[in-house]
């Protein structure tokens, strides 16, 4: 029996796609890049102490617990004393970007998806591909179309993280209860009524959680994307472990630990809230 | 009133079939062909919503459309607002055809004439009591001061002044379902659908709900559709009832047309654990007195005459306006018309106790113990019967056999 060429034919249209639009993609990394650096430069203004108080500060103003601010306070000196700052605050600044821009596009498809079932049988499925392809995979088209680098990492990131953002967001929409529906219905509320008066402000914890989610998925790729040159802590990483240094290799690991807790805490904290 | 003699809501062989749309037709051809509901879903796996249902609601009337569960009033009543779309059939809202309307055509009229309340309240657990009292007129685009003003008003109405800005979650249930109920009367709406409003509600509330509906149907004069499966609350609540069995209407009229001549077994067997009493009433059980003293014409003994020929120890007494002023005892009579005195005035006992033509059979029974003359029944002072013990009784056991055996 002769072979399937499957992995011809993916090589092939993606060949297609490298050699008539990947003049469009570079110039959007050109762009994107510069928008990366000129975030990255903004953070590193700040001096990293003032910049500390402040997000210990500001971790206080949206949860009011004083312990989740003190350890923000203490993990993140700890990050600056083993002189990981620059890679953290590149670090954060790949997965705000990415984080943003899974969510700008995932949250419109997880609430039309959950409106329209035929929308819904087709994204299912292409979701399913996304969570279950194994992350280094995304990395291998990306580099064509956007080179080594962050945005690269970014790409990837993206269509790693979204998932659980269109999942989430559609389930918090379908689980609206049925009669309150039909209660928005039987008043004359207008399709958009509904969906902004009665749907989303009931799906807010469900599709909060999604958020929580998708961060904490671009965390988590930031090491992987640090193979295609995304740097940060994920650099660290990669470098330790290519020259065997198993203490900075840990020492860069506990600092995307720290960002994570505060990330994930204060997130949770703002889904749970709204219930 | 004029008014109540307009047609509000006119519904026309109305059907709603349920099931996958190619074989919709085929479902109605065996409905028309008067095939049940059983063989039409095995044949063709559509269910029977509703099935050629007709009837009209006048303007300012309770109706109250009532069945077991799965009877199809649920179902009824969403075709009225087109929550669920009528497979066939016509309504009319005020003579408009409610099920040829646009979308839009539609939300107009959901937002202008129909209010509903939910068997679950369906309250919007993120939104407070007020802002949820003001939904209606918020999607109508209301400034937000004058909806809050109107919110309020319709909070005070239903008795839930102060709780504003409470929670949904931090209400009882009876004070959920008067939220759902001031939501829907903040719009003002003609129509107010009620699915079950009250069937979520412990015995005690629900009877005070039902109270409190009444009391506010007689300030506000709505048009109500109510739907229920309890027959005590239909009883209480409706000017009419229809009863629905498998998709079809199989009685309408007042409640004791249905009690006392139930139209078919279904409706039999429905009313007959419903307690006689309490929807027979006064009226309905009173015989017509026979005679009447007035004193200007009649001694003594001429009421003792009547007394004799009618078998009664009193006979009651009304002046020339016929109304009634007390009521003369044979004892008395007899002791007066030995003694030759030609008065009835000064024989007769004037303090009396008298019910309504609508008191409840029910109260009538305690009453009748403890008096010893027969219960006169008064309109506006003037004799319409008399009940007697025996005459009650009577009535009770003869109409509750006569439901019993239908």
């Amino acid at each position: 029996m002769p072979r399937i060429p499957l992995g011809e034919a993916i090589e092939a249209s993606i060949n297609f796609f490298v050699e008539n639009f990947s003049f469009l993609t570079i110039a959007f990394t050109r762009i994107m890049e510069g928008v990366i650096s000129f975030m990255e430069n903004t953070l590193m203004l700040l001096h990293p102490l003032l910049f500390i108080v402040i997000v210990a500060a500001l971790v206080f103003w949206l949860t009011r617990k004083r312990g989740l601010s003190l350890f923000s306070l203490a993990g993140l000196l700890l990050i600056w004393n083993m002189q990981l700052w620059d890679a953290t605050v590149s670090t954060i600044t790949l997965v705000l970007i990415a984080t943003l821009t899974a969510l700008v596009i995932g949250i419109p498809i997880g609430i039309v998806a959950a409106l329209s079932s035929r929308v819904n049988r087709v994204v299912q499925p292409v979701l399913d591909v996304m969570q279950t392809m194994p992350a280094f995979v995304y990395l291998i088209p990306a580099i064509p179309f956007f080179g080594l680098g962050k945005v690269a990492a970014i790409f990837a990131t993206v269509i790693f993280s979204m998932p659980p953002a269109i999942r989430l967001t559609c389930l918090g929409i379908q689980q609206v209860p049925k009669d309150l529906v039909e209660c928005a219905d039987a008043f004359g509320s207008s399709r958009w009524q509904k969906l902004f008066k009665l749907q989303l402000p009931m799906a807010t914890p469900t599709i909060m959680a999604g958020v929580n989610q998708t961060v904490m998925l671009a965390l988590s790729m930031v090491v992987i994307a640090a193979m295609i040159g995304a740097r940060g802590l994920g650099g660290e990483v990669w470098r330790a472990i290519q020259r065997l240094q198993m203490g900075s290799g840990f020492e860069a690991g506990i600092a995307i630990v720290i960002v994570a807790i505060i990330l994930d805490r204060v997130l949770q904290h703002l889904g749970s809230k709204k219930q | 009133m004029e008014s109540e003699n307009k047609i509000k809501i006119r519904v026309e062989n109305l059907t709603k079939i349920f099931g996958p749309k190619s074989r919709i037709p085929e479902a109605q051809q065996l409905l028309e062909k008067g095939e049940n509901k059983e063989n039409i879903l095995k044949k063709t796996k559509c269910g029977i919503g509703v099935s050629n249902a007709s009837f009209t609601v006048m303007e300012g009337e309770i109706i109250v459309i009532m069945g077991l569960s799965g009877s199809g009033k649920s179902t009824l009543v969403r075709c009225l607002n087109r929550l669920i779309d009528p497979t066939e059939g016509k309504i009319f809202i005020d003579d408009e055809d409610i099920t040829t309307l646009s979308p839009n055509e539609l939300r107009r009229v959901r937002l202008t004439k129909l209010g509903m309340v939910f068997q679950n309240f369906a309250l919007f657990p993120h939104r407070t009591v007020c802002q949820n009292a003001e939904y209606g007129l918020e999607i109508q685009g209301m400034a937000p001061e004058e909806r809050r003003q109107k919110a309020f008003t319709a909070l005070e109405q239903v008795g839930l002044k102060g709780w504003e800005n409470h929670y949904p979650h931090n209400l009882s249930g009876g004070m959920q379902q008067r939220v759902g109920l001031a939501r829907a009367l903040a719009m003002d709406p003609d129509i107010l659908l009620m699915d079950e409003a009250f069937s979520a509600l412990d015995p005690l509330i629900r009877s005070d709900m039902q109270d409190e509906l009444i009391g506010l149907q007689q300030q506000l004069q709505k048009t109500i559709v109510f739907i229920s499966h309890d027959l005590d609350e239909a009883l209480k609540l409706g000017d009419r009832i229809i009863l629905m069995k498998d998709g079809a209407i199989v009685q309408s009229g007042t409640a004791e047309e249905i009690l006392t001549n139930p139209a078919t077994e279904y409706v039999a067997r429905f009313v007959e654990n419903v307690d006689i009493s309490k929807v027979l009433t006064a009226e309905s059980v009173m015989i017509k007195p026979k005679a009447m003293a007035s004193p200007e014409v009649h001694g003594p003994k001429s009421a003792l005459r009547f007394m004799q020929k009618e078998g009664f120890s009193q006979i009651f007494v009304h002046d020339k306006k016929k109304q009634v002023i007390g009521l003369v005892s044979a004892d008395a009579a007899s002791e007066a018309a030995q003694r030759g005195e030609k008065d009835l005035f000064s024989i007769m006992q004037k303090d009396f106790i008298h019910v309504t033509p609508d008191t409840p059979a029910a109260d009538l029974i305690p009453i009748l113990a403890d008096i010893p003359y027969p219960l006169p029944v008064l309109e506006n002072g003037k004799m319409k019967g008399i009940i007697i013990r025996g005459s009650l009784l009577a009535a009770l056991s003869e109409r509750g056999r006569s439901s019993d055996n239908a």
